[in-house]
């Protein structure tokens, strides 16, 4: 059962985590709390510091766009999503919001806290980053099929 | 004993009823001259010919326990797909039919059944999932992920919570929604991971534009589904449908007749050939 799980079990069953040795994940787990995320709520707003980095174990979280006609959702998270990769570069500032869309369990990092581990031990920042760039690449694949009107020709 | 009918004749098959399922989609019901029934399986299809414009292949929507209502839905994107959208409760069109090889309802008995559409390419498929669903102790788990553009082209609005709740995951996405949208928002192989079927003993059923089939397919075989149970619907033109022609010929395929579904074991191969 989840509850009895620790904090370094539930990091080790998150698919981000996947094939990362045990010493990290204890590293990793040392920045790491559990939350729940309520609906409704906004994790992240944009502009603001991007501190937080979330590993979702359930529920949905909407990445929002402001538009004029309203805000628009352009992509939704979902269990075994990442959340935020502004705390990755300076100047350390989410670019969109994220709103709970269905309550969410989490892992909540502290961003200060994974950078400074991840700068003092480059194995950890490499696998990392590995995974980092294993989440864009799969986002930027999907964002460019979401571009290319995968449905069909617009009558 | 009567000839069996020339498939290059066409039918009569009268309209009973058309509704607008989105912007530029329509639902027809037909019945053909004296309510006659048209058997038919899972993911075949008819020529349906609006007098004076064309004929055009449009996959058969309906329910296979209930032959005599023929159901399609079609997109209106050229000449002969509007005229057929456009057909009002009383026109008649011709009709040649049904063609083609289906979906592979039968092997799938025994297995979880995992069911991705994209856009117009629900309509092939909800002849499997009435099937599934009217036979729901012989299959497994079942799953229908569903995109669409955006919430207002989603078909079949009204049936995906009954299909729901009679046992069967329905996960839709759209690629932009505003907030009253509560499902996911994001291309519909993102939804995959959230299948609850295990890959290994699933029949795979996919229909959509090719670019949307041909990325499933990869992102379904790299988690595990194998190819062979991988089973795609190529709605390439067609003209004649009975193998004749060679118009809808593909690599060394012709899908009127070999398909239009097929594994993607056996389309694999032919995708790296461009332009084909
Ligand atoms: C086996 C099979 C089953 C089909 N089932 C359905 C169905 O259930 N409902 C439905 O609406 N359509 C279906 N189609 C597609 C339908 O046959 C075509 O949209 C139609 O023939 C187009 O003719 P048209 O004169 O209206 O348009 P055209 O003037 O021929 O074409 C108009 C535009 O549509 C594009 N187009 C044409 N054919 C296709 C196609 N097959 N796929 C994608 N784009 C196309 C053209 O490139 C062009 O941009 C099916 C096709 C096949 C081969």
């Amino acid at each position: 059962m989840s509850e009895a799980l620790g904090l370094e079990d539930v990091l080790r069953e998150h698919p981000f985590t996947t094939g990362m040795r045990p010493e990290h994940l204890r590293e990793l787990a040392g920045c790491a709390r559990e939350v729940l995320l309520a609906a409704g709520t906004f994790p992240i707003r944009e502009g603001d510091a991007a501190d937080t980095f979330y590993a979702l174990r359930d529920g949905a979280v909407a990445i929002e766009v402001h538009a004029p006609s309203g805000p628009l959702v352009v992509q939704t998270l979902h269990a075994g999503d990442v959340l935020g990769w502004s705390w990755l570069f300076p100047p350390y500032r989410s670019a969109f919001d994220a709103r709970v869309v269905e309550p969410a369990r989490a892992l909540a990092f502290d961003a200060p806290c994974l950078r400074g581990k991840a700068e003092r031990d480059h194995e950890l920042g490499y696998a990392l980053m590995l995974r980092m760039a294993r989440v864009f690449t799969s986002r930027l694949a999907a964002t460019r099929l979401q571009l290319l009107d995968l449905y069909g020709p617009r009558a | 004993m009567a000839l069996a009918p020339d498939p290059m004749l066409p039918r009569r098959a009268r309209v009973l009823a058309s509704r607008q399922d989105t912007r530029d989609t329509w639902t027809l019901e037909l019945e053909l001259d004296g309510a006659a029934p048209l058997p038919f399986a899972p993911g075949q299809f008819n020529m349906l010919w609006p007098f004076g414009v064309g004929e055009a292949p449009i996959s058969i929507c309906g329910d296979p326990a209930e032959p005599a209502r023929i159901v399609h839905t079609v997109r209106a994107v050229g000449a002969v797909s509007q005229a057929i959208a456009a057909a009002a409760p009383g026109a008649v069109l011709g009709l040649r039919g049904p063609f083609g090889h289906g979906w592979p309802t039968v092997q799938a008995i025994g297995h979880d059944v995992l069911i991705v559409a994209g856009g117009i390419g629900l309509a092939p498929l909800r002849p499997v999932i009435l099937e599934l669903l009217a036979h729901r102790g012989q299959y497994g788990r079942a799953a229908l992920l569903y995109g669409a553009r955006t919430p207002a082209d989603a078909l079949y609005g009204h049936e995906l919570d009954a299909w729901r709740a009679r046992g069967l995951q329905v996960l839709t996405t759209v690629d932009v929604a505003d907030r009253a949208w509560t499902g996911a928002v994001g291309v519909v192989t993102r939804l995959i991971p959230r299948a609850e079927v295990d890959p290994a003993r699933t029949v795979a059923m996919v229909c959509g534009p090719d670019v949307m089939m041909r990325f499933t397919a990869q992102e379904l075989t790299a988690r595990g589904f194998p190819a062979a149970r991988v089973h795609l619907s190529l709605e390439r033109n067609m003209r004649c449908a009975v193998a004749l022609c060679g118009h809808c010929q593909y690599g060394p395929t012709l899908l009127c007749r070999d398909g239009p579904v097929l594994t993607w074991e056996r389309l694999r191969p032919l995708t790296s050939v461009r332009e084909l």
